[in-house]
């Protein structure tokens, strides 16, 4: 009795705050991720841009400004009532979906690294539509997931087959980049929506045969571009390119090994101040996590990972909505794959792919949707009992 | 919430705390568990050596005359690994090349190859070291030419010129001393690999062979390095250690930089000498060896090769030339690794052997033209019959056949081919009295021990041949089936393992199986010259620093006596002494101002040269002088020359000539090498600046 008496007296405390209803350790695990993210940053790229006479703080500047970007963005979400978020969903979707056709544009669209998958902005900000996509996939999943007629708990196939049409657009444009790792990232946010929605197990079984048969198939008849197939053959033998992507990964894991128990210490990584590890301030940022801070400071972020998720599972449990339920689920697999997909290509585990590290890698787009991300799990958990 | 998606979220819960424990056990196991290995890779990826070499102490001779220096040369490289990248694997660069420096294109070829890459065989003139080194070409390229190619990198890829400290062998007054000096060279594979404590590194260049190898921790000094911490696209980020290079110290030798001159002219002139009496004379040594400390003051070996050769950059010619039979080997050290039958300089045993059975010294025997041993004639020199004569005669004109008759009789006494296990061996044991078969001790490596013909010889000779002589009908070729050879291998296979009469005879004047090598014997004359004393030969004698710190001083050990009574000795003294005022050499020595003591000898040799032509006998002069108080002992081998006293003798006289100061039979105290008499015992100054030591001095 008095336990609920207390929580609605801290309700009643916090309605005026302009942090009301969130979930403090989520926002302090995202704060601790969000800082230790600068502080790698800054270290991945202030000796480069130093002695290549550059400022230094550069990246780290710039870095700054895309969390506090972010923050707002989140900070946007989390007070409209995301019930209220249905009604802006197809428009957020279908503007990622003008945004990954404009990528595709010569001229407006440009590659980096094998994928066009970049819309240049003045400034020297670039933009990255698939991040967006995956906000938008996942609202307008559980959108249509969360419908449900008045006899049934569990979604129709109707809904089941429009959900993955929501998907479907969006995944074929990213297919065309081609950015192999957003696409198994959306993925699998989409197979686990689709499971936790309570619909039929046999989607479930049916959509991991496809994704195993269609993988098979792309890589047969040559959809996927020679340097996926490379990337993949690196990862299967490590030697098979020396001076490729089998390099970078060989780079990656003795940076990370060479960290030992307690690394080199912040700011003092000779492999990382010597960019022996490509794409360090943002793919490979874990690189320099596992270099200057060792086992105890990289293994300290898998915690911290290990935490926000399992509290993002808590808030899922404990909403009576499935739409708040189903959007909580697609942005913990969203997360939770993304990391793994990053941190697991660093460790040798995983095959290279393009993946920026949730809420520590360098880079705009990813900061400003992830930041969206978690801004939708304090959304819901601030209306538990709403 | 249904419990289908309670389950679900259940699942992918459980699912996503097992792939952070994965990365979890993933991260211990490369941070943690093999957290060294990568800390040791990440290190190797990051940091290079840039090695400095020290420059190589030099080698002087006694009195402070360099033999072994450094100059600053030009060299042209190749990279292989830029090189091997060209479509046509830098043939047409490598003709370019050619053209420019006046070079062939097959010795660039081949000097640029490493050597495993050559099949066994072909390796001559191949490269020792690796192929991440910048292998030169020459290095005494001419700075416009090496402009050129520095200019033109289109035209030469891979190709650099830099100045090197080349190893120089300036040959003051003509001097050689190759086979003593050796050379330098890149290091092998092997020798980066060998576990020897000595820790080297990919650039520098060690000694080879001769001095340069056996001093060659003193010589080549500490390389500098500088250890920098580098980044992806090779530039310097930091410093992480910087130690200078700290050079080389230098080697004085005992050698005389004149004598070893005048040795090396003498010798030659004795080859040509041979030559122009119609012998083979294919090759040659002398040694002048201190007889009262060991030390070595001059040795040369003929035929010889350019010292610099290397370092000018060998010829593939040159370098097959170097082991050559047809150029008679020139890269062998004949003082201390050829083996050659002593022939009568050895009958300074058989007097102590004599002595020792009993015959009096002083009584006279006969000294028949030939002496009958069981079925086989054994014949004076020029089977002559000399008369009567006390033994020291018989060692003055070189009698053969008194030796025959003690040997033959004293082979009997001991039972014959029935050895009886209480023989007395008196000659076996005279050679174990002069210690032939230890080694010299000589401070080069490779030194060849000396073998006698004995019992124990006999036995071990047997067991590696008795195969072959007892199924020699099987075994030899078609043109070794003459009805002489198969009769000799049916006796060797019966008693091949015994010492027949005919063994026994030889072995009394120094033929058959016994072999020596000269600088052995020269230590041997030696030792009768000083009455008794075995000195280890030896050319070093102190490691030095340029501002005169000894680091460390070489003095020859005494490696034993002669087991000879001193009367003997002085007997064989007197007889020495006699062959130059009345013996074999007495018309070579002819009015020499200088008393010399020696011993000549005429060795037959079995066997054929590469052209057919029987081999010729070799010529020995083995010697020491003064006579009344001795200091020089000085030997003079000439492989095929013919006779001792007429080939080598005269070769033996003119070193004494130089030593002395000797002008035709007249004495010039002034042009004498050592003019106190003897070589000097004080260390020279050292000095870095090439100085040629002439006539001012």
């Amino acid at each position: 009795m008095s336990q609920i008496s207390a929580r609605q007296n801290l309700y009643s405390k916090n309605r005026r705050s302009l942090f009301h209803g969130f979930d403090p350790v989520l926002s302090i695990v995202v704060g601790l991720l969000l800082f230790l993210g600068t502080l790698l940053v800054w270290a991945a790229t202030r000796d480069w841009y130093a002695r290549s006479g550059l400022d230094p703080q550069y990246y780290l500047k710039r870095h700054i400004f895309n969390i506090l970007i972010g923050a707002v963005l989140a900070y946007g979400v989390t007070v409209i009532d995301y019930r209220l978020l249905r009604a802006y969903t197809p428009i957020l979707w279908g503007a990622a979906v003008l945004g990954l056709l404009i990528v595709l544009i010569p001229g407006l669209g440009y590659e980096k690294n094998g994928a066009r998958a970049w819309i240049a902005l003045p400034g020297g900000f670039q933009i990255q539509p698939a991040e967006l996509a995956k906000v938008g996939i996942i609202i307008g999943m559980a959108m249509i997931l969360s419908e449900r007629s008045h006899d049934s708990d569990k979604p129709s196939n109707k809904n089941v087959l429009q959900s993955l049409g929501v998907a479907a657009l969006p995944v074929l444009l990213i297919v065309l980049q081609p950015d192999m790792g957003t696409i198994l990232i959306i993925a699998a946010s989409v197979v686990t929506m689709i499971a936790v929605s309570g619909a039929s197990s046999k989607w479930v079984v049916g959509l991991l045969l496809l994704a195993v048969s269609g993988g098979f198939i792309a890589v047969q008849a040559g959809i996927v571009s020679e340097y996926q197939v490379k990337r993949l053959q690196t990862f299967v033998d490590p030697n098979a390119d020396t001076q490729g992507s089998g390099y970078q990964l060989r780079q990656a894991r003795i940076t990370v090994g060479s960290g030992g128990l307690l690394g080199t210490g912040l700011f003092n990584g000779p492999q990382t101040s010597g960019r022996f590890v490509p794409e360090q301030q943002t793919d490979f940022i874990f690189t320099v996590a596992g270099e200057q801070l060792g086992f105890v400071g990289s293994g300290s972020i898998l915690i911290l990972y290990l935490i926000l998720l399992m509290r993002a599972f808590s808030i899922a449990r404990r909403t009576n909505d499935p739409f708040g339920r189903l959007v909580c689920t697609g942005v913990i697999a969203w997360f939770a794959f993304q990391m793994f997909e990053n941190i697991g290509m660093t460790l040798g585990m995983m095959p290279m792919t393009g993946v920026p590290l949730p809420f520590i890698s360098y880079g705009g787009s990813s900061m400003f949707a992830t930041l969206i991300g978690f801004g939708l799990l304090q959304n819901v958990h601030a209306r538990l009992r709403g | 919430m249904n419990s289908k998606s309670r389950l679900s979220l259940l699942v992918v819960q459980i699912l996503i705390v097992s792939l952070v424990v994965a990365l979890f056990g993933r991260l211990f196991f490369l941070q943690v568990a093999s957290g060294a290995k990568y800390q040791d890779a990440a290190l190797s990826i990051q940091s290079r050596d840039v090695i400095t070499p020290a420059i190589r102490g030099i080698i002087v001779d006694g009195s402070g005359v360099a033999l072994a220096s450094n100059k600053v040369g030009l060299a042209i490289t190749i990279d292989r690994i830029v090189v091997d990248e060209l479509s046509d694997k830098g043939v047409a660069l490598m003709q370019r090349l050619a053209n420019l420096l006046q070079l062939e294109y097959a010795d660039i070829y081949q000097n640029t190859r490493l050597c495993g890459e050559l099949p066994a065989g072909q390796k001559a003139g191949c490269w020792q070291g690796s192929r991440y080194q910048p292998i030169p070409i020459t290095k005494s390229a001419d700075p416009n030419t090496a402009i050129q190619i520095v200019e033109r990198a289109d035209l030469f890829p891979g190709v650099t010129a830099m100045p090197v400290a080349i190893r120089s062998y300036p040959s003051f007054f003509d001097v050689n001393a190759a086979h003593l000096l050796g050379y330098v060279g890149p290091l092998t594979e092997n020798d980066l690999l060998s576990t020897n404590e000595k820790q080297y590194y990919r650039s520098e260049s060690i000694g080879k062979s001769g001095l340069e190898i056996q001093y060659d921790s003193y010589l080549r000094g500490v390389p500098g390095i500088r250890t920098v911490i580098v980044d992806r696209k090779e530039s310097i980020t930091r410093e992480s250690q910087n130690k200078a290079s700290i050079d080389g110290d230098h080697l004085v030798t005992s050698l005389d930089v004149r004598l070893q001159a005048a040795t090396e002219k003498a010798l030659k002139d004795a080859v040509l000498r041979g030559r122009a009496n119609g012998y083979t004379s294919d090759s040659g040594a002398a040694v002048v060896m201190d007889v009262k400390t060991g030390r070595i003051l001059a040795m040369a070996s003929y035929p010889t090769y350019d010292p610099n050769s290397w370092e000018k950059g060998l010829t593939v010619q040159q370098a097959k030339d170097l082991f050559s039979e047809k150029k008679s080997v020139p890269a062998l050290n004949r003082a201390t690794q050829g083996l050659f039958a002593p022939a009568s300089t050895f009958k300074v045993i058989s007097v102590v052997a004599a002595d020792k059975a009993g015959y009096n010294l002083n009584a006279t025997y006969d000294c028949p033209s030939q002496v009958e041993v069981g079925t086989r004639t054994f014949r004076n020199f020029d089977s002559k019959n000399q008369g009567r004569m006390n033994i020291n005669t018989a060692i003055a004109v070189s009698c053969d056949t008194i030796w025959y008759q003690i040997a033959f009789d004293e082979w009997l006494r001991d039972g014959g081919l029935k050895a009886k296990s209480n023989r007395n061996d008196y000659f076996f044991k005279a050679a174990e009295a002069f210690k032939l078969t230890d080694r010299v001790g000589i401070d080069l490596p490779a030194e060849s021990a000396s073998r006698i013909a004995d019992r124990e010889y006999k036995k071990s000779w047997y067991e590696q041949n008795k195969d072959f002589y007892c199924n020699y009908k099987e075994r030899a070729k078609k043109d070794q089936q003459s009805a002489f050879l198969i009769q000799l291998a049916a006796e060797n296979c019966v008693d091949g393992d015994k010492v027949r009469a005919g063994d026994a005879v030889n072995f009394s004047i120094g033929q058959g199986d016994t072999v020596m090598t000269p600088l052995k014997l020269t230590q041997t004359y030696a030792a009768i010259a000083n009455g008794g004393t075995i000195w280890q030969a030896l050319i070093g004698k102190a490691i030095v620093k340029t501002d005169g710190t000894v680091v460390e001083s070489f003095t020859p050990k005494k490696l034993g006596t002669l087991d000879v009574k001193p009367s003997t000795i002085k007997f064989l003294q007197k007889g020495l002494r006699e062959v130059v005022v009345r013996g074999t050499a007495a018309g070579v020595f002819s009015g020499f101002p200088v008393e010399i003591s020696g011993k000549t000898g005429t060795g037959e040799v079995f066997g054929r040269n590469p052209d057919g032509s029987a081999k010729d006998d070799t010529s020995w002069f083995a010697s020491y002088a003064p006579s009344n108080n001795p200091r020089y002992a000085v030997v003079m081998m000439i492989g095929q020359g013919g006779f001792g006293a007429s080939t080598s003798g005269v070769g033996v006289r003119a070193i004494y000539s130089s030593l002395f100061g000797v002008s035709g039979n007249r004495l010039v105290p002034d042009a004498a090498l050592f003019p106190e008499g003897q070589p000097p015992s004080q260390l020279p100054k050292i000095s870095l600046v090439i100085k040629k030591k002439g006539e001012v001095e």
